[in-house]
């Protein structure tokens, strides 16, 4: 019995009800409202605190921010005409997530040039590599098997040698 | 001619490199913290807001006309507003037209605040609950609006106004508005 007790004691210390960092209290209608808020706030960054998300952020411009999101989803806007709402006013700043304009083309196409450009060094190596080099002239090729001979017979009294 | 094409070829990592140096070394003097605003170029959002000395008073964005001038959002919960303030009673008497707002501030620390400094602002505008300010896309305190005569917003200054800063850039863009 005393047994049980402990291990339910030690179980339950690992257990510990999840909050939230901001303290403010909203009532929604449904659950499909809250989840929305829930994303909402994780994805629009505080741009007074910049390093964080408006769910995180205790600065009065985050609560201003949660307070106006809320009532926007309470009035029945989609998260796209919200995200839009806060662009509107603060830029694409305020999004984590940022769209593709010509200022952050270079975001999505700059992995792509490096990725291009190591493949096009490997196949110009590779093409090199592949060269064959012309034929030795019957000179070369006798003076080679020369040198080639020398060499193994003078490899072969070294080890005679030792 | 390969010669040549090989010593480019060698030069790459330093133009890189080169690259990367100056695109580092302008962060260097950036400040991250101030934004574009997006609202350049576009009217004065619509609000109905009390005037700081009376409740009973409402003002709207019908106020942005006619005229060019500065808006300027201040708090007394701002140090930096205080610094700026004197320089806004300079610009006052210079004949510059100023509209303020107060934004999420106490009316009567803001009255006391305007009383004891002198009242450089045409029009008071409070903003309690930071909702104009929301629209603007204020994120703190101060922050200067240039609005030309049709009620365009031209530019926006965050932080200290001086008169170092204002004769070095702002006076030139506050001249150029219609």
């Amino acid at each position: 019995m005393k047994k049980l007790m402990l291990i339910i004691v030690v179980l339950s210390s690992f257990y510990s009800i999840c909050s939230s960092a901001a303290i403010d209290s909203f009532r929604f209608d449904n659950i499909a409202q809250e989840d929305a808020f829930h994303h909402l706030t994780h994805v629009l960054r505080c741009p007074k605190c910049q390093n964080q998300n408006i769910a995180d952020s205790n600065a009065p411009l985050a609560k201003d921010l949660r307070t106006k999101t809320y009532d926007l989803i309470l009035q029945g806007k989609s998260e796209d005409q919200i995200l839009k709402y806060m662009t509107d006013r603060f830029g694409n700043f305020i999004l984590y997530d940022p769209p593709m304009t010509i200022a952050t083309i270079f975001l999505w196409l700059g992995p792509l040039f490096f990725i291009i450009l190591g493949f096009s060094f490997l196949f110009v190596q590779a093409k090199k590599h592949n060269k064959k080099e012309p034929p030795l002239e019957a000179q070369d090729a006798l003076r080679l098997q020369r040198i080639l001979s020398e060499d193994t017979v003078e490899t072969k009294q070294k080890e005679g040698r030792k | 001619m390969n010669k040549k094409y090989r010593l480019f070829i060698l030069f790459i990592p330093l133009m890189i490199f080169v690259v990367g140096c100056v695109f580092l070394f302008k962060g260097l003097y950036t400040d991250p913290q101030k934004l574009e605003s997006v609202l350049v170029g576009k009217r004065v959002p619509d609000f109905t807001l009390q005037s700081l000395y009376d409740p009973a008073k409402q003002y709207d964005a019908s106020i942005f006309k006619g005229k060019k001038m500065l808006l300027n959002v201040w708090a007394t919960w701002c140090p930096t507003c205080y610094a700026e303030h004197g320089f806004l009673n300079n610009l006052a008497n210079n004949g510059i037209y100023i509209v303020g707002m107060n934004y999420k501030d106490s009316r009567i620390k803001a009255i006391r605040w305007l009383n004891e400094l002198h009242d450089p602002y045409k029009i008071s505008l409070f903003d309690e609950d930071g909702m104009l300010g929301l629209d603007l896309g204020v994120y703190g305190a101060p922050e200067t609006f240039f609005i030309d005569s049709k009620g365009v917003i031209r530019y926006r200054h965050i932080g200290n106004l001086d008169e170092v800063i204002w004769r070095s850039k702002l006076e030139k863009i506050f001249n150029e508005m219609e």
